[in-house]
């Protein structure tokens, strides 16, 4: 099983490299991914430097251009796309029909994954890329059960990614316009959730209070860790009660799925976090290599180790992991 | 401008059904779609039984009806139920993912790309259309700069518009989760949820924890806390190239939501402002509720 990791600038990249990453996936300096953050992905230059440090230690490159190009915006996808292709990387991934179409058309060449921001929760629904667009692989949104993982891989035209580790999306992927409906920016068309220039923090008598377009996401009393507002993971009122009525702040964590997974036939799998820093980046890429491997050289007898859960749970949201929805009792 | 009464979003019991559905079928509604797009465990109807109730309809209504398809297909179940909707023989079918428009792919069959499909440019709007899209129901994110932008690219590329149906009232579908809020709200498993979005006819109300309405959960669906309402954006609404009008259903007051809407496409002046949200329309967050300058 390939293990695939994110970067959102060099140094990232070069962490996942150097701690044993198969592939890593970038995204452009600007809207044409859904991690469009100030200050992260790629520009010109370290693009540039990403391929040939790639190339250097034979890994993997990926392109993410997953999010849905607007009309009078449409030019800059095809230019991300050519971009991709004119450096040889090892493949876009893409979620929008039209910019696939693009890309199969002017560089068949190129291999095209398919962005978990495609919502394709299912054979059919993998079919239509595969036989449209010749998609190699597709990344399966974080809303499937093992068992229901496991029916798409055996019924999938294509091979599967999966999510592995990271923040969790509690909605599906490429079908959520709640922070749209608050900030008036969304994944699918802005690639961003809950964006940072919509967030107030305000202290009073009351707690700490986290806003988002002046909506109040979670207000925090002192003893409590505060995290950051996205708005699914805030506390609300429904029917009287205060509480996370979406979901709590909590990561994805599957290290103890390595080997259904990977019975299962699951080709990649993929860590979340191109907002993150390059220490997060090394850390997880370290644990899951070294998981990996332990479970290639010796399937029978893996174990998760402790200290490869203490290194992820300190790295995840609300210090807190789950199995999310690969685990039947989520659903 | 033709007005249709979208998919019921929310879990009714059968009699509450019945009673909607021969309220609405005396009503100027031109297309009236049926089926269950939120949950495969509701029950209210089997596709059967949606195809009877069609077979009624059509007895004592001109509208056309339409078969909406599920939106979130996770089970393999599921998805054996969207080819039987598929082959259902009879009806024009919504379909709400990838997968229901490969299915009408192979199946040579027209269909209506629904709200919840990522079609956001002319050149994936192409795509559908070459493989049989008729009607296009845009994202309820899509302002009308953006759907008049998209429409333009497709004229640009050559092809012939599809019909254009806008999200005109109702409380906007906005997600879609595994989980169900519904049944977590009530602390109940998903797996043992007793039906309980049965006892929430408009959906469960989510305010902020200063009371601002935010969010209606309605199962596995997260919806707007406000409705919905283009009613005072009708001029706009004819010259952006809307051909339809959706209202999606709500338990009470439906039948003035359609002639409210009736007699403004028969001539008559639109409401100055009216309640509920309009932002996505006017290009802003979609909570927000836009007036024209100097109406109100």
């Amino acid at each position: 099983m390939q293990l695939v990791c994110p970067a959102g600038n060099l140094p990232a990249l070069k962490a996942a490299v150097r701690q044993g990453a198969d592939a890593v996936y970038v995204g452009f300096r600007d809207d044409t991914n859904a991690r469009h953050f100030a200050g992260l992905n790629m520009d010109d230059k370290q693009f540039d430097g990403a391929v040939a440090f790639i190339r250097q230690h034979q890994r993997k490159l990926y392109v993410a251009v997953n999010t849905y190009p607007q009309p009078k915006i449409w030019a800059r996808w095809q230019r991300a796309v050519d971009r991709a292709a004119d450096h040889g990387v090892d493949a876009l991934i893409a979620a929008d029909p039209g910019v696939l179409d693009y890309a199969s058309r002017h560089h068949p060449h190129m291999a095209l994954h398919l962005s978990v921001q495609g919502s394709a929760t299912h054979a059919a629904a993998l079919k239509f890329y595969a036989e449209r667009y010749g998609i190699r692989r597709a990344v399966l949104p974080r809303v499937l059960s093992l068992a229901q993982v496991k029916q798409v891989a055996a019924s999938s035209p294509v091979p599967i990614e999966v999510f592995g580790f990271g923040s969790l999306c509690i909605m599906a992927e490429g079908r959520c316009h709640l922070s749209s409906y608050i900030t008036g920016e969304s994944p699918n068309l802005c690639g961003v959730c809950s964006p940072a220039k919509a967030v107030r923090w305000s202290e009073d008598a009351e707690g700490l209070s986290a806003r988002l377009s002046e909506v109040l996401i979670d207000r925090y009393t002192p003893d409590e860790p505060a995290g950051y507002p996205t708005l699914c993971k805030g506390r609300f009122l429904v029917d009287g009660k205060r509480f996370h009525a979406l979901e709590e702040p909590t990561s994805l964590d599957t290290l103890d799925l390595v080997p259904e997974l990977t019975a299962i036939g699951v080709e990649a799998v993929k860590i979340e976090g191109r907002q993150r820093s390059p220490a997060y980046v090394e850390q997880v890429t370290r644990v899951w290599r070294a998981a990996l491997d332990a479970h290639r050289s010796a399937p029978a007898s893996f174990v998760v180790k402790d200290q490869w859960r203490q290194v992820l749970a300190g790295l995840s949201e609300g210090s807190q992991t789950t199995l999310g929805a690969y685990h039947r009792s989520w659903q | 401008m033709k007005l249709s009464l979208g998919p019921v979003l929310f879990y009714w019991d059968k009699e509450h059904m019945g009673r909607f559905y021969s309220d609405m079928a005396g009503l100027p509604l031109d297309v009236i779609y049926l089926g269950e797009t939120v949950c495969s465990k509701r029950r209210t109807f089997s596709l059967d039984q949606w195809l009877g109730l069609a077979r009624e309809l059509k007895a004592c209504s001109p509208a056309q009806i339409v078969l909406s398809s599920l939106t979130l297909i996770e089970a393999g179940s599921e998805l054996s139920s969207l080819r039987r909707l598929c082959d259902n023989g009879e009806l024009l079918v919504e379909a709400n993912d990838m997968g229901a428009v490969q299915l009408l792919i192979e199946r040579k069959l027209p269909f209506v790309g629904g709200p919840a499909l990522n079609l956001y440019n002319g050149h994936a709007l192409v795509q559908l259309l070459d493989a049989g899209m008729v009607r296009w129901v845009p994202p309820v994110e899509c302002s009308r700069g953006l759907i008049a932008d998209v429409l333009e690219q497709v004229r640009e590329l050559g092809r012939p518009l599809p019909e254009v149906e806008i999200f005109a009232y109702g409380h906007l579908p906005l997600a879609y989760s595994a989980r169900c809020f519904t049944a977590r709200a009530e602390n109940r498993p998903k797996d043992d949820c007793q039906f309980c979005c049965i006892n929430y006819p408009d959906g469960m109300a989510l305010t902020s924890q200063e009371g601002q309405a935010l969010f209606t959960l309605n199962g596995i669906q997260t919806m707007s806390a406000d409705v919905t309402n283009l009613l005072a954006d009708y001029s706009g609404l004819v010259s952006c190239g809307a051909d339809l009008l959706r209202l999606s259903p709500r338990a009470e007051g439906m039948v003035e939501v359609v002639k409210a809407f009736d007699q403004v496409r028969q001539g008559g002046m639109p409401p100055l402002c009216v309640d509920g949200c309009n932002g996505y329309w006017h290009g802003q967050a979609g909570m927000l509720r836009v007036e024209e300058v100097g109406l109100c």
